[in-house]
């Protein structure tokens, strides 16, 4: 048996916490810009270079505005954590990639400077940023928001509905016959060769990406799950199609990246359970009563309002408390 | 008293929308084009100016207890005046108003300034106060007004102003709108305003030292 020896230089003495895990905001929000990379690279192959310059508009006015709120504010200017470059990112891959260049822009600036510095910045917002700027952009321009390049053709200024928007206003059958039949329906929604927004189009590639997400820890399985499941199972009860429902639209990118937004859903896991049921019901019943073909934006935001109220009903327990 | 004073100080200090925020509910619904938010705001300068002089001159006779059932039959009759006024000699502005012209009877900026003020002061005082008061609310609605309709449509009453191309944000012209305009206005106040306060606290600290100056 060796005597241990007392190394002073490895004792330190210091407050708590002592123990720090090598996560950082930075670390997770590049992280979760590369989660959407597949989908976003995707997108460009798909709808062309206007992606391209749609995501670059996007990112680089939220950036911009970032930057230049901090530096009038005073405070440390925090462009580099990734957060502003993912909201840009995010609101990009929500928007179709016809709209001219002004649209993108103020949307970005609305989302970063209304969305999130009017409340404090970086983790006070109550809502989703990049929901805010799409929000506020089809409210702003509801004939350029709504039309779509088409599935077949590339070419610009061919546009067509998506399949929300199709089964909307035609109905089933008419979406069937769109694709040909059932099978290839499926396909072509899980492949991504299908009209809609930048990035929502390639289920299999949003879904690899939160699949790495929730493998690093970042979200918890049980959102998406239980928000897309509650959507199956919803639209099933009403005699819907649940898988196409389930893939189309923007529910996967909703549900992976924007539903699990850290700063925007209840703290426990319960909390965020309940979250996502609710998000998802109230996609469910804007996609089948309400006005909008798609509805997964304002099911998001709508559970964002009540996210304080969901977390005063799940706080844990106090250790030893009663219950 | 000094009456320009009385006057100013509705127009920035307490500007019943930016400052106090009182009677938002206007400034929300009849600013989404400059004809009805400019209109509203003369019809509420007023009625706010004649019900501080009459307050004013009844104030003596009314009983405290029963103050504020007085003040509102006094509002109702001059908004009912105003309404059949603007019915007979400007009917587009009657229409444009619509339901909102008759709610002037409980905007609270009147009442407020009837209570606070025309309750404890003369006639004159009174007077300059309402039509300040009155002042400040027609400007704020020109400004959300003029924001919501040039950037909103690319118009400034009805004529075209910014290039035809301009294809502006509908949403100014919605509810949404309203309120985001609203907020970024009364922040950009509260800057002025804390801008302001922070220079007259350092004239009076460079006061203070030249008196002291001179003291020694």
């Amino acid at each position: 048996m060796t005597e241990a020896k007392l190394d002073l230089g490895k004792l330190s003495v210091s407050a708590s916490p002592h123990i720090r895990c090598d996560e950082s905001i930075a670390k997770i929000m590049w992280m979760v810009n590369l989660a959407l990379a597949p989908a976003a690279l995707f997108s460009i192959y798909r709808f062309g270079w206007s992606s391209l310059t749609i995501m670059v508009l996007c990112i680089v006015a939220a950036v911009v505005t970032e930057y230049a709120i901090q530096k009038w504010q005073g405070k440390p200017v925090t462009i580099n954590d990734g957060s502003a470059f993912l909201t840009g990112l995010l609101l990009a891959m929500n928007i179709p990639s016809t709209l001219p260049w002004y649209m993108p822009v103020f949307g970005s600036i609305v989302a970063i400077a209304i969305a999130k510095h009017t409340m404090g910045g970086l983790g006070f917002n109550i809502f989703n940023p990049a929901l805010v700027g799409r929000a506020v952009l089809l409210a702003s321009w509801p004939v350029a928001m709504t039309k779509w390049p088409t599935m077949t053709s590339q070419i610009d200024g061919m546009t067509s509905a998506t399949p929300l928007g199709i089964l909307k206003l035609q109905g089933y059958e008419k979406l069937v016959e769109v694709f040909g039949d059932k099978m290839t329906m499926y396909k072509s929604l899980f492949l991504g060769s299908r009209s809609g927004s930048m990035g929502e189009t390639a289920a299999i590639l949003l879904i690899l990406g939160g699949v790495f997400l929730i493998y690093r820890g970042y979200i918890k399985w049980q959102v998406p799950v239980v928000m897309i499941g509650t959507v199956g199972v919803l639209t099933a009860v009403f005699g819907q199609d649940p898988i196409m429902h389930m893939m189309s639209g923007g529910l996967i990118l909703g549900a992976f990246f924007m539903a699990t937004d850290m700063v925007t859903i209840p703290i426990t896991v319960k909390g965020q359970v309940v979250f996502a049921a609710g998000a998802g019901a109230l996609t469910v019943l804007i996609r089948l009563l309400g006005g909008y073909p798609e509805g997964v934006c304002y099911a998001i935001l709508l559970m964002n309002a009540v996210t304080p109220l969901i977390d005063l009903g799940f706080k844990p327990r106090k250790f030893g408390a009663r219950r | 008293m000094n009456y320009w004073a009385i006057f100013k100080k509705g127009i920035f200090e307490q500007n019943p929308i930016f400052r106090l925020a009182l009677s938002l509910c206007p400034a929300l619904a009849v600013t989404s084009n400059v004809f009805s938010a400019l209109g509203m705001g003369m019809a509420v300068m007023f009625v706010i100016t004649s019900n501080n002089v009459i307050v004013s001159i009844v104030r003596r006779w009314v009983n405290p207890k029963v103050r504020v059932p007085v003040f509102i039959t006094i509002i109702a009759t001059i908004v009912t005046l105003t309404q059949l006024l603007l019915e007979a000699f400007l009917p587009a502005l009657y229409k444009e108003l619509g339901i909102y012209l008759a709610l002037i009877v409980v905007f609270a900026i009147i009442l407020a300034r009837a209570e606070v003020f025309a309750m404890k002061n003369g006639i004159v005082p009174s007077f300059f106060d309402g039509l300040g008061m009155g002042a400040g609310f027609a400007l704020a609605m020109l400004a959300v007004g003029t924001i919501r309709e040039v950037f909103g449509t690319g118009a400034f009453l009805g004529i075209p102003v910014l290039p035809a191309s301009y294809n502006g944000p509908l949403i100014l012209i919605l509810a949404p709108g309203a309120f985001m305009v609203i907020g970024l206005m009364i922040g950009m106040f509260n800057v002025i305003g804390q801008w302001q306060d922070k220079r007259a606290e350092e004239k009076q600290k460079a006061n203070q030292l030249t008196v002291q100056r001179g003291e020694a």
